[in-house]
């Protein structure tokens, strides 16, 4: 008799009480949250367009052509719109998953949320969704204003979107993973520095070859670099074999990431 | 006088067991020893997290330099963008002013509204004789202590990759202090008129503090901007904060200048000081 994948299947693999397939309200109860911060919502598209703004335009008289992924010179703007776009998703999913999360836990509302059916699992997937999902429109938002300056075409735009929708995930798990080990408020800029280190670093602002050597391996591991490598591989129509690489790298950092952090939330909130 | 008069009128006293020292202090007599008592809190404080503090005051501003002054500056060419300065050079005094804002302005948000509304040190502390006002000197004192410890370890680490360019620099960090005040006084101000978080201190930070320390001068010369922008940097204490530092770290400060400049980053610290000391004292005594 064939396997048939079934939800009995599912819970046999899985520790009792851990899923209950209702992730769904914990996102219903994050937008219900969502509508009464809407202006902390709605802040966060502004931040990367400043970026891209200051950083493209401002610098980009100082800076002059850059030699893009394609060996053509390209204006600073076009070469640092990408970058910022993975830039962006990856701020965008991190927020939910780490500051609010670590806010919930410190709050016991994940203790409340497991006295009613809903497990681990479920929060785990409800928070990542509603990470995906903010993330999703602020990576929407920045991809409206490169495809109305034509920084981007229609198609790579979409396609950039379900690119930005794998980067929040990669960095939504990675997130909530890292938010199991923090003890305290304090300990939250350990994740601020290790954003703002990729973030400076992955190539976000000039090409790797600015690097030695040694330098450029140790950068090609920060995930953000990858992120940023997709995106100006589909920006820019460089898509190739490396491609592959990059979205193999993001899927498969959000794979264990998920694993890791569902297995030690489980640990935390059970025990 | 009179204090010689009685001790010489009360007999000599036994030599007595020295009394156990008690951990209570005296109460402050002046303003400036219950500011102290405050300052001496907070520091109590900052020895337990003085690390997680560290490293994003010392370590964030550091990368900043190495990535955008040190490899992204090697694609710039020194000019009058730049005062004739590699760009690296260039950036240091920005990045301490920036910094600066930023130490302070994060001092003064959280922190404050923990103490009026979430662990409520605050009211603890004014009923003591402690005063609301004291709470807000000693806060002020805080961020200026602050602030100075991460911009001269900054300084340090940025002499040691060679891109300081001489002793003018240690004018700046007092420039960066001031600009550093000027800002988080009047955010003092308004945290303390605040009766919850809500989306307050993201909003403040996205399109008040963030938009001012990219844009004011700091990674690049305000005449860079398209020309109606220019004036919202002129009106920013940080583009003054920026053009001081620069004048004290490359040369070209004179009276002119140095008058405009600080008169008017004392002026939004005067104007946010006096606000700030309404504020706390109507929240905390009424």
């Amino acid at each position: 008799m064939p396997v048939v994948e079934s939800p009995l299947t599912l819970s046999a693999v899985l520790p009792p009480g851990i899923y209950a397939r209702r992730a769904r309200a914990l996102i219903g109860r994050s937008a219900m949250v969502g509508r009464h911060i809407w202006l902390l919502i709605a802040s966060g598209f502004v931040e990367p367009l400043l970026f891209l703004a200051v950083f493209g335009a401002g610098f980009g008289t100082m800076i002059g052509p850059v030699t893009g992924p394609d060996h053509h010179p390209m204006r600073y703007i076009t070469f640092v719109a990408p970058a910022l776009l993975a830039v962006s998703a990856m701020n965008g999913a991190l927020h939910d998953a780490t500051f609010n999360v670590f806010g919930k836990l410190r709050s016991k509302f994940y203790d409340t949320v497991l006295s009613t059916p809903l497990g681990t699992l479920d929060i785990v997937i409800g928070e990542m969704s509603w990470a995906l999902i903010r993330g999703g429109m602020y990576s929407a938002g920045f991809l409206a204003v490169m495809l109305a300056t034509g920084l981007v075409g229609p198609v790579a735009a979409v396609v950039c979107l379900a690119a930005a929708l794998l980067v929040g995930a990669s960095f939504a798990a990675t997130g909530m993973l890292a938010t199991t080990y923090l003890r305290s408020w304090q300990d939250y800029s350990f994740v601020t520095t290790a954003t703002m280190v990729q973030f400076l670093f992955s190539t976000t602002f000039y090409p790797l070859s600015t690097y030695p050597k040694a330098l450029q391996w140790a950068v090609q591991v920060f995930p953000l670099y990858q992120a940023i490598q997709l995106m100006r591989d589909i920006t820019f129509d460089t898509v190739g074999p490396q491609t592959a690489v990059h979205i193999a790298y993001l899927l498969v950092l959000a794979a264990i990431a998920f694993v890791c952090a569902v297995r030690r939330l489980h640990r935390k909130l059970i025990s | 006088m009179l204090d010689t008069a009685s001790t010489a009128s009360t007999p000599p006293a036994a030599p007595a067991a020295p009394a156990p020292p008690t951990p209570w202090q005296p109460a402050p007599q002046t303003s400036w020893q219950a500011a102290r008592c405050v300052l001496g809190n907070l520091w109590i404080r900052h020895r337990v997290t003085w690390r997680s503090t560290f490293i994003s005051s010392v370590l964030q501003p550091t990368l900043y330099l190495l990535a955008l002054g040190l490899t992204l500056g090697a694609h710039i060419r020194p000019g009058p963008n730049t005062w004739g300065q590699p760009y690296a050079v260039y950036l240091v005094p920005g990045i301490l002013v920036t910094r600066a804002v930023q130490n302070a302005v994060g001092e003064s948000t959280y922190p404050l509204l923990d103490g009026f509304r979430w662990t409520r040190t605050y009211w603890a502390a004014v009923s003591s004789p402690l005063e609301p006002v004291d709470l807000l000197n000693g806060q002020v004192l805080w961020v200026a202590v602050q602030v100075l410890e991460s911009a001269v370890a900054f300084l340090v680490i940025a002499a040691v990759f060679g891109v300081v360019t001489g002793p003018g620099v240690v004018l700046s960090l007092f420039f960066a202090m001031l600009t550093g005040l000027a800002v988080a006084v009047p955010v003092m101000a308004f945290v303390a008129s605040l009766e919850r978080e809500g989306p307050w201190f993201t909003v403040l930070s996205r399109f008040v503090i963030l938009p001012m320390t990219l844009a004011a001068g700091t990674y690049f010369p305000v005449s860079q901007l398209p020309g109606w922008l220019q004036p919202v940097a002129w009106v920013t204490p940080v583009w003054h904060g920026n053009e001081l530092a620069r004048e004290a770290a490359f040369g070209g400060l004179n009276v002119a200048t140095l008058s405009v400049h600080t008169g008017y980053l004392l002026l939004f610290l005067a104007a946010g000081y006096a606000m700030a000391r309404r504020r706390f004292t109507r929240r905390l005594r009424f």
